[in-house]
């Protein structure tokens, strides 16, 4: 019995249609791409209907973790000349007579998240290089009444961005007096208009029930 | 013998030409493959959104505070534990000793919702129906003349509740930030954060402690 022939072809699949696809989803990733912000602290912001997106600069976001540590972030404006971020820390470091070098100036200027150091930890902070040594010194910005170094980060924030929004993110589960507390310093310092960043959630009312 | 090495020659030739250049795309798609997912991984799709809240300013010691009716007065306060407590009006001082029972609500539309909604019907009614001209069709304007109308809607407004939220201690930031957003549902025209009282706190401490039935059965 002769044994039925196979054609012997190398199982060799045309992968130009694959590669076609994979460039287009690729540049259209890359086009699209915002890169999600690593946060120092995890929070998940609460859920409303508001439809109204986050503004890109002229930020300052306070972030609330719910273990009442405060952090602070704020943007270099709309344009990186302008350089808000080393000019707030030079002010925050008079404040508090501590003198910045340039070298340090600029880490802080890019520094990408939110930071919640004390002042007096700021130097040993930038001058960590591990991403682990760095999130040691995260302990929360003071906000005692003898040491209330957030309401100065918001004082010098304002002075040198007179255009700057408060944006709010906290966690669901942060206590309501640390909130209570962070909300009463920006009214000190006159700020009496929030952002509250929160998750998109569709709600429905029932008409029907309303025209009863 | 010169002639047959020309034929081979002219052979192998041919035989190089008919195979078609083939580069193998394997690593190129291993590569895209890797970039893909950490694009797809690291990007931001939903940028997150803000509610916009305006606290009112700081008033001097020696102003009086504003009057409000106390028939159109809703008071919220946000217990622990997702509980929220109602009770309309106000507390007299006179009455600090006979503390008005707290009425015991959830975050859910057939809790403090329906209360809203009921005491904001007519508010309510109107939104709506102007949300539906809009969402019809039978009323063409922008997005920005919506929102406009919308407030002139709510400005005009003389018979929904007016809305005092008051945090307890023991309440967290969900909770704050749901119930404003349950304001912005139910179209409620005003509204504001305020700080709880001494008696509000201890009006939440015997209705915690009470069992609900107790509380809920008036009002």
């Amino acid at each position: 019995m002769p044994k039925i022939k196979l054609p012997t072809k190398s199982p060799h699949i045309d992968m130009t249609p694959m590669v076609d696809l994979f460039s287009v989803v690729l540049t259209f990733l890359m086009l699209t791409a915002t890169m999600r912000q690593t946060e120092p602290a995890p929070v998940d912001t609460p859920y409303s209907i508001s439809e109204k997106p986050t503004p890109d600069f002229n930020t300052m976001t306070l972030l609330l973790s719910p273990d009442d540590r405060v952090f602070l972030n704020f943007d270099n404006g709309p344009d990186t000349l302008l350089k808000y971020r080393p000019k707030i820390l030079a002010l925050m470091g008079g404040r508090y007579s501590i003198e910045f070098t340039d070298a340090e100036k600029r880490q802080f200027e890019k520094y990408p998240s939110s930071m919640g150091v004390p002042i007096l930890k700021m130097k040993e902070f930038l001058a960590a290089k591990d991403a682990k040594d760095k999130a040691a010194f995260q302990t929360g910005i003071p906000i005692d009444s003898t040491d209330n170094q957030l309401a100065l980060w918001i004082l010098f924030t304002r002075q040198v961005n007179p255009n700057v929004q408060a944006c709010i993110k906290g966690d669901s589960k942060t206590g309501y007096p640390i909130v209570k507390k962070v909300l009463d310093i920006l009214q000190d310092y006159k700020v009496s208009r929030f952002n509250l960043i929160t998750s998109l959630e569709a709600a429905r009312i029932n008409v029907t029930e309303i025209q009863q | 013998m010169a002639e047959i090495i020309q034929e081979e020659k002219a052979g192998g030739k041919k035989k190089a030409k008919k195979h078609a250049p083939h580069i193998d795309m394997t690593p190129m798609v291993d590569l895209m493959c890797l970039l893909i997912t950490f694009f797809m991984l690291t990007t931001a799709f939903s940028k997150s959104k803000i509610m916009e809240i305006i606290l009112p300013e700081r008033q001097k010691d020696n102003a009086p505070a504003p009057r409000i009716s106390a028939s159109r007065t809703l008071n919220i306060v946000l217990g622990s534990d997702n509980k929220i407590y109602t009770y309309p009006g106000t507390v007299k001082p006179e009455d600090y000793n006979n503390l008005p029972p707290l009425q015991e609500t959830d975050f859910s539309a057939t809790g403090i919702r329906q209360i809203l909604l009921e005491r904001n019907r007519t508010l309510a009614k109107k939104i709506s129906d102007f949300n539906d001209l809009v969402l019809t069709g039978k009323l063409v304007i922008s997005q920005d003349s919506v929102l406009g109308a919308l407030r002139q809607l709510k400005k005009v407004d003389d018979t929904g509740p007016i809305v005092l939220i008051k945090a307890y201690k023991k309440a967290n930031y969900g909770n704050v930030v749901d119930i404003l957003d349950e304001m912005n549902i139910c179209g409620i025209a005003l509204y504001m954060l305020v700080d709880i009282t001494w008696y509000e706190e201890k009006m939440v401490e015997t209705a915690s402690g009470a069992s609900p039935g107790t509380a809920t059965s008036t009002n």
